[in-house]
Formats: structure tokens, C-alpha cells, sequence
């Protein structure tokens, strides 16, 4: 089930939560609403629950699902399943009534038999690896495993949209990773449209066919992890998305320079900053003619596959972040203290006005 | 030997204090609680077994018996519906005066009890506000059996309320939402995801509001009329015994009161305890 929204608004109290919102969610799609806390990711998804009124102004926002006017329909009736960070499992049930209970509260005519109830929540219970926990009650059972059940819960009722707010939130990183594997696959089983919330950038961009970037109440770019790392359209998702070092100085005669160090760049002349990523910057034991960087290494971090070497100098406001693959590592030999030079390998550089979301790109 | 060491050093607790805090509250509790039960058993030393039993199987003390027990029943169900309702209120909403609202709750505890009893009975006499607007339509609230239950229900509501808030508070809006999410209608939500969760708190909060109208005397007497046979409560027998210097006759119905009120009390407990290791995976 497709999900379209138009014009959606809201406010509390005084304070704006959300910009007036245009989004298209395709069916079958799992996309995922990245933010900062107060971005209002949290507050979109609960209005495309129903758990939230979107704000009745002139122009009133709308809500599809498909071709089903949803605006003004009751969560109860919107057919959708929700997943809270916190669970919410009914604890005075056990795993199996939780299961079976947006079974059990249909009406008389709608609802299944029970042997059928019985076997749809031990389909369910089977397909999250927990059927062997039927009749333990929620507070026996792990995070993780509550986490599975509150999913199994939300399927139960068949929905044609499956909500989810920071799901893994919650969660230790490894039960995060294996969970995260888990739902995807999930949703490629059972192809449901899938929405969920997160502010961790890494679990968005490793799960969802198209991610929301939203800031301020403000969506800042939908696209797809890819295109997204690639070609951010603005600074805060650039910055959002990643490490960023900063450089700052002053351009004249296609040299910035910024205390004692200089580089050569093709801007014109006046203030620039510019930003690279940590894999970005080269390191080497001298100057070239074209940048004079000095650095100091002040941490060396060599977990994972590559090593994350920080860095710092008195022309540098905020220290700098470098990764060097570990052969690198070992043939610069470097060590804590250690003075070298750095070279941007590649730049970006965003205008400080953010709606024009022109932006410059250059191999150095 | 080493138990020996560790018992008299102590050293086997951290938090210091434990000896002299017990210390202090056992003795606190033999004077206020065990020393004037204790005081009571003596004076039903001086009866035999015959006739402790005539006392406290006396039709009037019997009868006393059933307007006690039956006009807290029905306070205990009144301020079981209400008092879940302002505990609701007082949880769930934001309001004006929400504060104000939740200090009131309070003031049954703190109000003397003569006084209430006094404005209950000035109001719903048949020249009070209340009694001028009820009697003409053949409802007698003062000196009957609902007067009765009124001054336990004013006097014992904040149990209810008191107990059921924080549990309440305990549930978050969350799990509300969970179960509409699922389809299940407002009352579905309530009987079945809401109820059950404050089920225990709303018992205790009952049981209690219902053994402390079991011994209410100050707020009930101005009201009840004290009718024999009708409208005295077992309070107030004891009361009359005193007044007839028999204390052993007084400390024997007072003794009824006090083993039903300790049941009471010792059954919601351990009933409580079972319902919330269930709760709590077996743990609490």
C-alpha cells in the first residue's frame, strides 16, 4: 500500500513541529525518516499512525494509503501495525495472548476461529524464532526478544503499513544488528510498505530503500542511501550523514590560508570554508608545493577496517578525523605525537544561505 | 569462629545503621501498635470463653455488625468506581486546577473526622441543602443506612485514589495506543490492556478504604442516627460499652473488629504478592 502525504502540519502549542509536508511513499518500499531529536521524524510517523492529528488549517493536510482517504480515519481503523521503541507488550499477558490480541479483539464477524487464531500466531511466533516462548510473559524475556514479539503483535492484524519508531533504539549494538538484518529480510518476505524512525544514520542508510533526512520539522532530501551519501543537497545532511572535518580560511590569489598553513584551491578570493570527510584526507611526512597542512596526531583508534587517526593544530578550531587503511597505517608507522601533513583529497563546499542548495564539488 | 567475627564486626553489610534503625523501629512499633493490642488482650483475660462469645453474639452487637459491614461494602464500591475515576483523571489529563484537584484528594486524611461528620449531617438533614433537595423526593440519606455509607465513602476515598495513581502513572500512554493500534476499541483498551494492569492497586486501594470504614466512628455518628438494631454501627457499640465502664464487653467487640480488619489486610497482601510476581517475570 502506497502512502501519500500532502500539506501535513503541525503544531504544538505554539511551536511548530512540522513545516507543511509533501511526501510519496511507493508500495512495497522500507523507508526510513532520519533526524536529530526534535527534527519531527517521530511526530510524522505518529500522524501517519493516527496517533497524532496533523493541524486543520485553510488548506488541511492529506493522508492516502493507496487510494484511501486516511485524514480523519481512527488509528483503530487505518489498519496499520506500530512499533514502539519501548515495546509497550501488554505485561499482564503472556507472549502468546499479546500475539493473538489484535486477533481477539476483532468483532464477532470478522474475527477467525480460535484454532485458526492458534495457528496464525504460531506461524507468527515461528517466523520471529520464538515459539518455544509462547507462554512466558514479557518481563521474562530479553529486549530483543520483546522487541520481536511487539513485531510479530503488529503483524498479526495483517496491516497494510508497518510503522516502526526507533525500533532498535533501545537495543545493545549487536542484538541492534542482527535485528536490523532480521527486519529486512522481513519486509522482503511479506512485502508490506514499511516507514520507520531513527536517528542513527548508519541503521538508515543500511536499511532503506529511500531515506527522509528531516531537520527543524523539515524534510532536507529523499533519496536513496546512495545517492544520499553521494550527493547530499545541503550542508546539514551532509554533515548529518557522516564525519566532517572543517576548514576555514581566507582565499587570495587561489591560496587559502589560515594561520601558518596555506593551500592552494581554484575559489575566488574572500572567506571559504570548506568541508571533507575523513576518508578525504591523506596524510604524508611532508609538504607538497601545492598544501602546506600541519597536523599533530593526538588519538589513534585501529578498530575496524580502517584506522581512525585524530588530529590537531593551532590553525584548526575543532580537530580533524582521518581514516588510513592499516597498510598505510603500518608503512607511516604512525604513533600518538606524531607530526605530519595533510592533503584534501576532495572538498565540498555548501553557501551559508541553506535554501540554495547550489553546491561545489572539486577534486583537489 | 570466623561467623562469629564477621556477626560481631558486622562487616558483612555495607549500608551501616541496621542495628540501630531495627532497633528503633521495633521499639516504635511495640508502643504505638503491639503495646495497646497487647493491653486489649488483657482485658479479655478477665472473660471466659462463654461469655466472650455471649458479647460478641449479642443481636444488638450482631446487628451492628451487619449496618458496619454492608454500608462499607457499599462505600468500598462507590469509591472503587469514583475513585479509579478521579485517579484516571488526575493522570491522564491537564487541566486547570489539576493541582488544586490532587490537594484535595487529600483532605479527608487530613480533616477531623467529627467535623466531616458534622457537615454531612447539617447537610443532608431534612432542613439541610441536600436533605431539603432528596427528601421531597422520598430518599433519606441522614439518619439511615446511606447516610452511613456516604460518611465512609467521604472518609476513606483518598485509599482508592492514592493507590491507583501511581500505578496508573506506571502505564504509559504508549500501551494505550499499542492496543488501538491493534483494532481494540476504547473499551477493549480499558477492559482488557488497562484494567487488568490497576487491577491489583484498585483491590488494595478497595480493601483498604473498606477495613478503615470497618472502624470509622467520628464521621458516622453524627449522620447515623444510632438506631438499635438499625442504624449503630460496631464502633459505636464499643463505644456504648465504654460509656457503661464494662471495658472487657468493649475490648471483645473490639477484639471482632480488629481480627477481621488484620485478615483483611493480610489477605490483600499476600493476594497482591502473587498478582505482582507475575508482573514482574517472577522476580519481585
Amino acid at each position: 500500500m502506497s502512502i501519500h502525504l500532502h500539506n501535513i502540519a503541525k503544531h504544538f502549542g505554539n511551536t511548530q513541529a512540522l513545516e507543511p509536508i509533501n511526501l510519496d511513499i511507493h508500495e512495497g518500499e522500507l523507508v526510513g525518516l532520519l533526524g536529530p531529536s526534535g527534527s519531527g521524524k517521530t511526530t510524522l510517523l505518529r500522524i501517519i499512525a493516527g496517533l497524532e492529528n496533523a493541524d486543520r488549517t485553510a488548506q488541511p493536510g492529506k493522508i492516502l494509503f493507496g487510494d484511501r482517504d486516511v485524514t480523519n480515519v481512527h488509528v483503530r481503523d487505518r489498519r496499520i501495525g506500530f512499533v514502539f521503541q519501548h515495546y509497550a507488550l501488554f505485561r499482564h499477558m503472556s507472549v502468546y495472548d499479546n500475539v493473538a490480541f489484535g486477533l481477539t479483539v476483532l468483532s464477532r464477524k470478522r474475527r477467525p476461529s480460535s484454532g485458526e487464531i492458534r495457528a496464525r500466531v504460531f506461524r507468527l511466533l515461528e517466523m520471529v524464532k520464538l515459539e518455544h516462548l509462547a507462554n512466558r510473559y514479557p518481563a521474562q524475556l530479553s529486549g530483543g526478544q520483546q522487541q520481536r514479539v511487539s513485531l510479530a503483535r503488529a503483524l498479526a492484524v495483517e496491516p497494510e503499513v508497518l510503522l516502526l519508531d526507533e525500533p532498535f533504539g533501545a537495543l545493545d549494538a549487536k542484538v541492534r544488528q542482527e535485528l536490523r538484518r532480521w527486519l529486512r529480510h522481513l519486509h522482503d518476505e511479506l512485502n508490506f510498505t514499511s516507514v520507520f524512525v531513527t536517528h542513527d544514520q548508519e541503521e538508515a542508510l543500511e536499511l532503506s530503500d529511500r531515506v527522509v533526512v528531516m531537520s527543524n520539522g523539515r524534510i532536507e532530501q529523499v533519496d536513496t542511501p546512495d545517492e544520499l551519501y553521494r550527493t547530499p543537497k545541503n550542508r546539514f545532511v551532509f554533515e548529518f550523514l557522516g564525519d566532517v572535518n572543517h576548514l576555514e580560511g581566507k582565499v587570495t590569489n587561489g591560496v587559502l590560508t589560515c594561520g601558518d598553513a596555506y593551500w592552494h584551491v581554484d575559489l575566488p578570493d574572500g572567506h571559504a570554508e570548506l568541508l571533507l570527510r575523513p576518508h578525504e584526507v591523506r596524510l604524508t611526512e611532508q609538504p607538497t608545493s601545492e598544501s602546506h597542512l600541519p597536523v599533530t596526531i593526538t588519538a589513534i583508534s585501529p578498530v575496524g577496517a580502517e584506522v581512525r587517526v585524530e588530529l590537531e593544530a593551532d590553525w584548526l578550531a575543532q580537530p580533524w578525523l582521518a581514516t588510513v587503511r592499516h597498510t598505510d597505517f603500518e608503512h607511516l608507522a604512525l604513533r600518538r605525537g606524531q607530526r605530519l601533513f595533510a592533503h584534501p583529497r576532495h572538498w565540498r563546499r555548501f553557501p551559508k544561505a541553506e535554501s540554495k542548495a547550489a553546491e561545489q564539488t572539486r577534486v583537489a | 569462629m570466623s561467623q562469629l567475627a564477621t556477626w560481631r564486626t558486622g562487616s558483612t553489610r555495607v549500608l551501616p545503621g541496621f542495628g540501630l534503625s531495627m532497633g528503633i523501629s521495633v521499639l516504635f512499633i511495640s508502643l504505638v501498635l503491639l503495646l495497646p493490642i497487647t493491653g486489649l488482650f488483657g482485658q479479655l483475660a478477665g472473660l471466659s470463653l462463654a461469655e466472650y462469645w455471649a458479647i460478641i453474639t449479642e443481636g444488638r452487637v450482631v446487628a451492628s455488625y451487619m449496618v458496619t459491614i454492608g454500608a462499607a461494602a457499599v462505600a468500598a464500591i462507590i469509591n472503587a468506581i469514583f475513585g479509579l475515576l478521579l485517579a484516571w483523571v488526575l493522570v491522564r489529563y491537564d487541566f486547570p486546577g489539576k493541582r488544586l484537584l490532587d490537594a484535595l484528594m487529600d483532605l479527608p486524611f487530613a480533616l477531623p473526622t467529627a467535623v466531616a461528620g458534622i457537615t454531612l449531617a447539617t447537610l443532608y438533614a431534612s432542613s439541610g441543602w441536600m436533605g431539603g433537595l432528596l427528601e421531597p423526593l422520598g430518599f433519606q440519606v441522614a439518619y439511615t443506612w446511606v447516610g452511613i455509607a456516604l460518611a465512609m465513602a467521604f472518609t476513606s476515598i483518598p485509599f482508592v485514589v492514592r493507590t491507583v495513581q501511581p500505578v496508573l502513572e506506571d502505564l504509559p500512554a504508549e500501551v494505550d495506543e499499542a492496543a488501538m493500534s491493534l483494532g481494540a476499541t476504547d473499551g477493549v483498551a480499558f477492559r482488557r490492556v488497562i484494567l487488568p494492569h490497576i487491577w491489583p492497586a484498585l483491590v488494595t486501594g478497595t480493601g483498604l478504604a473498606f477495613v478503615r470504614s470497618l472502624g470509622e466512628f467520628g464521621a458516622i455518628i453524627f449522620i447515623a442516627g444510632n438506631m438499635p438494631y438499625e442504624t449503630e454501627i460496631t464502633a459505636l457499640m464499643i463505644f456504648v460499652k465504654l460509656q457503661e465502664y464494662d471495658y472487657a464487653g468493649a475490648s471483645a467487640i473490639a477484639s471482632v473488629v480488629l481480627f477481621v480488619s488484620l485478615a483483611l489486610l493480610l489477605a490483600i497482601n499476600v493476594w497482591q504478592g502473587r498478582f505482582v510476581r507475575r508482573l514482574h517475570g517472577g522476580k519481585g
